[in-house]
């Protein structure tokens, strides 16, 4: 049931042969990347490697969003990376100044 | 469809860009140091997102027809506020933790 949902989804359209192994291969190696992450954000001994970890969360979740984007052949997913981009950008400065001064704005 | 050596480009380019990623969050997760982890997310984990990036623009001026440098932007501006963020994380840990700093180098 579930195969027939996932086959009549509209993915892979547009993509020639070699994008398309490309793109399971690149979205199995972002798995393995994000998992790796959440490692150090379970083990990290200190908040800021918890910081840093959230922040590459947010950057490995942005390019498999430019991936989907690039598999499902349209352009709406772009606006979704650019605001995941931008709020984990304004979130870690905001953790790290609150870390380093007590205060966001002074 | 798609001619052959721009699809060749496109997949290439998609596969360099995840095994840099792998790269960076191996290097986040394996690293025994603050400092020394740093060094993964700021800059290979930037350029495996800023490969992605290149290869849907590619993908994209293709399929459109048209050029469309909409994921430039963000390339630019991960590009511009990942050194940002790590540098506000150095300061955030050298405030909290003493210690962590190395020696300066005699003179």
């Amino acid at each position: 049931m579930m195969a027939e949902f996932l086959s009549k989804l509209p993915v892979f359209t547009q993509v020639g042969p070699y994008t398309r192994v490309a793109l399971v291969i690149a979205f199995v190696l972002f798995a393995i990347a994000l998992l790796l992450t959440l490692y150090r954000l379970v083990r990290g001994p200190n908040v800021e490697d918890r910081i840093l970890s959230l922040d590459t969360l947010y950057v490995n979740a942005l390019a498999v969003t430019i991936l989907l984007g690039i598999a499902f052949s349209t352009s709406v997913f772009f606006e979704a990376a650019l605001v995941i981009g931008m709020l984990g950008f304004v979130g870690t400065v905001v953790m790290a100044k609150f870390l380093s001064r007590g205060d966001i704005v002074e | 469809m798609m001619p052959i050596w721009l699809d060749i480009v496109i997949a290439a380019l998609i596969v360099i860009g995840a095994s840099f990623a792998l790269v960076g969050a191996f290097g986040l997760a394996k690293l025994s140091d603050f400092l020394k982890r740093l060094h993964g997310p700021t800059k290979a984990s930037t350029l495996g997102v800023g490969c992605v990036l290149i290869a849907s623009i590619l993908y994209f001026t293709f399929v459109n027809k048209s050029p469309s440098a909409h994921e430039l932007l963000i390339t630019i501006f991960i590009f511009m506020t990942a050194p940002v963020s790590a540098h506000l994380l150095v300061k955030a840990a050298l405030a909290m933790h003493k210690g962590m700093q190395p020696p300066p180098p005699r003179s």
